[in-house]
This record gives structure tokens, sequence and C-alpha cells, in this order.
């Protein structure tokens, strides 16, 4: 397994235990040490309607992928699916070495989801959400002030409450939840919507840190110029059924 | 568990303290009711003083209502309630610290409403510790139903209406005891208001029990 940089913060953190799979590098699943996400004719439900209609997917480790494809294709419910929050109802599926048929919750705390939602507290502060989310997943103190200062939330913003916030802003508070937890597995539902041309650097920027300290990216954009150079490989979602672009 | 729980129930109060819902909406409606009551009941002074124990349960029960409805409003806002799913916190340590802020909102409106009824219904008190200890488990007996049935209500679009016709019926034994109990310190005699205490007791603790167990599940299918 690859190294993992302790000291930078969007890396994974370093539990000995996080994705552990069998010592050969191949789990009793078939899925290698390398591989993060293994999906094999992945049937999601929303109410009756297939989200996912037999998705075929396997992702490596450190690797930024864009899912790419129109409204309604099911890259949300994708995201979320390999988040925990949504039942696989049928086919293979395993992310982080853990089979979601079995345990999703095992897997949510490893995961790091940026919605289209906030998932923030308005009348809380800024300080107050990212500390309350960090501690929430044990994350240490200098973590939760090293991001807060990385996404420019350490000035007079730390005082105010989120419900006064930009879009802009709230989706800085957002991510600085999400990289103090140190994910393995980044998951983002359009990450650049909302933020100004020095925000969607910022968050290009954190991406390729994450991947350089070991963590796996996988977002979701319409913003197919910048994401597109961002990403390593491009899997194109249609009608519940993904495709790996060449 | 623990420290979830007091994680959880430090943000709901930390929440309540800067958004001021109990202090401004659900204290004056629990004052209120005070003041209908005894403006209804006022020709008869007797009859008052009798209804009191009755009366300050069924204000606490409602007022208590609007406090649970608050503390799951507030998870179904702007995806918390995924955001609480992925934390990895422990669903029996949120749902402890839930039941310790609601508690802890209960017992501040039952004060409140303990100074209304004296001021108001000037009733005598004989049994300062059996009254304390009434309100200790009847209010940990009604945060730990209400919480428990409030995540059930949580995910649904009639939550606001179907929590109360949820919860009342089930809060039923607690309100009959806390009030036979309340009969027995305000003027009656004190011993006989223990075994209603015991009876809330044994409530409290299986809805904490049920709770502990039973809302990670529920919060998943919710």
């Amino acid at each position: 397994m690859d190294a993992v940089d302790p000291n930078s913060f969007s890396g994974p953190s370093a539990d000995p235990s996080a994705g552990a799979l069998s010592g050969d590098g191949v789990s009793g699943d078939g899925v290698t040490e390398q591989r993060v996400v293994h999906l094999r004719g992945a049937v999601a439900l929303l109410g009756r309607f297939p989200a996912l209609a037999g998705v075929d997917l396997d992702i490596n480790r450190r690797r930024i992928v864009l899912l790419r494809g129109p409204n309604g294709a099911g890259k949300t419910t994708l995201l979320r699916t390999l988040a925990g929050l949504v039942h696989v109802s049928e086919g293979e599926a395993v992310v982080l070495g853990v089979d979601l048929l079995t345990d999703r919750r095992s897997v949510r705390q490893r995961v790091g989801l940026l919605a289209h939602t906030t998932g923030l507290y308005d009348e809380l502060t800024v300080a107050d959400n990212v500390s309350f989310w960090s501690r929430a997943a044990r994350a240490d103190r200098s973590d939760v002030d090293a991001a807060m200062a990385r996404l420019g939330l350490d000035g007079r913003l730390r005082t105010v409450p989120v419900g006064r916030l930009s879009a802009g802003q709230r989706r800085r508070t957002s991510l600085a939840c999400l990289i103090a937890r140190r994910p393995e597995l980044w998951l983002l539902d359009e990450p650049h919507a909302g933020l100004d041309q020095e925000g969607r650097d910022l968050v290009d920027q954190l991406l390729r840190e994450a991947t350089d300290a070991g963590a796996t990216v996988i977002l979701s954009s319409h913003e197919l110029d910048r994401s597109l150079q961002l990403a390593d490989e491009v899997v194109t979602l249609s009608g519940g059924v993904a495709t790996r672009d060449s | 568990m623990i420290h979830d729980a007091f994680l959880v129930a430090g943000k709901d109060l930390r929440l309540e303290w800067r958004s001021r819902v109990a202090l401004n909406q659900v204290a004056p409606f629990a004052l209120l009711v005070l003041v209908l009551f005894a403006f209804a009941l006022d020709p008869d002074r007797g009859l008052l003083e009798k209804a009191t124990p009755g009366l300050y349960w069924v204000a606490v029960l409602f007022s208590g209502l609007l406090a649970l409805q608050r503390s799951f409003s507030i998870e179904s806002a702007d995806g918390n309630r995924d955001a609480l799913r992925l934390s990895g916190l422990d669903p029996a340590g949120i749902f402890l610290g839930k039941v310790m802020a609601v508690g802890v909102q209960l017992l501040a409106l039952e004060i409140l409403l303990g100074i209304g009824v004296a001021v108001l219904y000037t009733t005598p008190i004989t049994g300062w510790i059996l009254l304390l200890v009434t309100a200790m488990v009847a209010t940990v007996a009604i945060a730990a139903a209400g919480t428990l049935y409030g995540v059930v209500a949580a995910g649904l679009r009639v939550r606001e209406t179907l929590l109360p016709l949820l919860l009342l019926p089930v809060l039923a034994p607690v309100l009959i005891g806390s009030t036979r109990a309340f009969e027995a310190a305000l003027g009656g005699t004190p011993s006989e208001g223990w075994p209603w205490v015991g009876l809330m007791g044994v409530i409290a603790v299986l809805y904490i029990v049920a709770g502990v167990f039973g809302f990670g599940p529920l919060m998943e299918e919710s």
C-alpha cells in the first residue's frame, strides 16, 4: 500500500485498520488492495425507480475520477451509494473493502461527501459547525484549525452564523468540515458550484493534495473544461448505467 | 457513546441558545396555556386548586411537543440528517444527546410553569422531594419517548401533525402518573405519590433502552 503523508491535513487519517484488506493485496471479495471502489451490476432503487440500473465500476486508489452525464443520469445517487447512504439492492458493491450490501455504516466514517446540501446549522457560527462535525469524526483540534485557515474561514468569518453567509462561503464551510476529517474517499457533487474563481482553484488544489496524500476522489461536475483537466479518469453515466471513457 | 451524547446535547443546546425558539415561542405558549386555564376555572377557585396538577402537566406536555418538534426540525434542514448519518456519531449517542437537550429545555420550562402555577393558582406544597423527583422522572420519560417517536416522524412531510398523534397516546401513562404524584405532593399525602413515580421510572427506563437500541435503525429508515 502506498505511503500516506500524515502531515497533509487533506490526506486520509492514519488509521491502521482503515482500508485493511488481506495481506496478499487481494480481499475475499476479489478486490485488490489498490481498488477503492468495486461495483458489479449494482442496482439502487429510489422508490421503485432504478436510479442505478446495474453499474459496473472499478476505481483504484489515489485517482481523481470525474462522473459526467445529463441531469437525472444517476450521478448523485452513485455518490450517495458509495457513501453508504443508499441501499444497494442487487449486484456487488465494495467500497474501501467494506461490502455495502451487508454493512453500510462502517464505510461512512471513512468517506467525505460534499453534497448539494451543506449539512450545516444556520444558527451556529462557522467555527461551531466545523468544530461539531470534526469532533463527531474524532478529528484533531489542529486539523480543524488548519482546515478553517485553508478555506479562508479563520478571520472574522469564524464567528458569523452560517445562515448569514453567502452560498460560496457556506460551500467553503462544508469543505472545511470535509477536509478536517481526512476522508480516504472524497465524494464531491458539483464541488465548484457557488464558488468564485479563487475558490474553484483552491478546490482543485485540495483535490490534488488529497490524492498525493493517498486519498481517492470521485466528483461529478457540469464544469467539464475544469474537471477534465483535473481528472485522471472519466466515467459517463446515462440512465443509471456507467461507461468508462477511454 | 457518552462522548457523542454530550457532543450532540451541547450542539442542540447551543442552537437553542442562539435561536431562542424555546424562550421566545415555547415559554410564552406554555404560560398562555396556564393563564387561559386560570381564566376558564377562575369562578370556581376550589376546582382550580384541585385541577392544578393535571393542568400543569398538560401544559408541560403541549409545550414539550414544540420543543421536541424543534429538536428534529433542525436536523431536517439542508441535509443535516445525511450529515448526521455520515458523521460517525454513535446513533445511541445521538439519541441520548437529544434526550439530554430536550430534558434540559423541559426542566427549564417546568420551573417557569411552576412559578406560574404558584402565582396564578396559589396551591400549597406538602411534599417538595416528591415534587422534584416526579418532575425529574417525568421529564426523562417525556424526553426519551418524544425523541424515539420524533425520529419516526422526522422524515415525513406530515411530521408536525403526526408527532402529537403518535406521542400523546403513549405518554398518557406518564401524564396520569405525574398528575397523581403531584396531587400527593400538592396538599395530599406524599407517600401515595411514590408508586406513581416508580411507574414513570419504569416507563423512562423502557424508552431509554428502546432508544439506545432502536434509534439507529429508525434513523436509517425514516
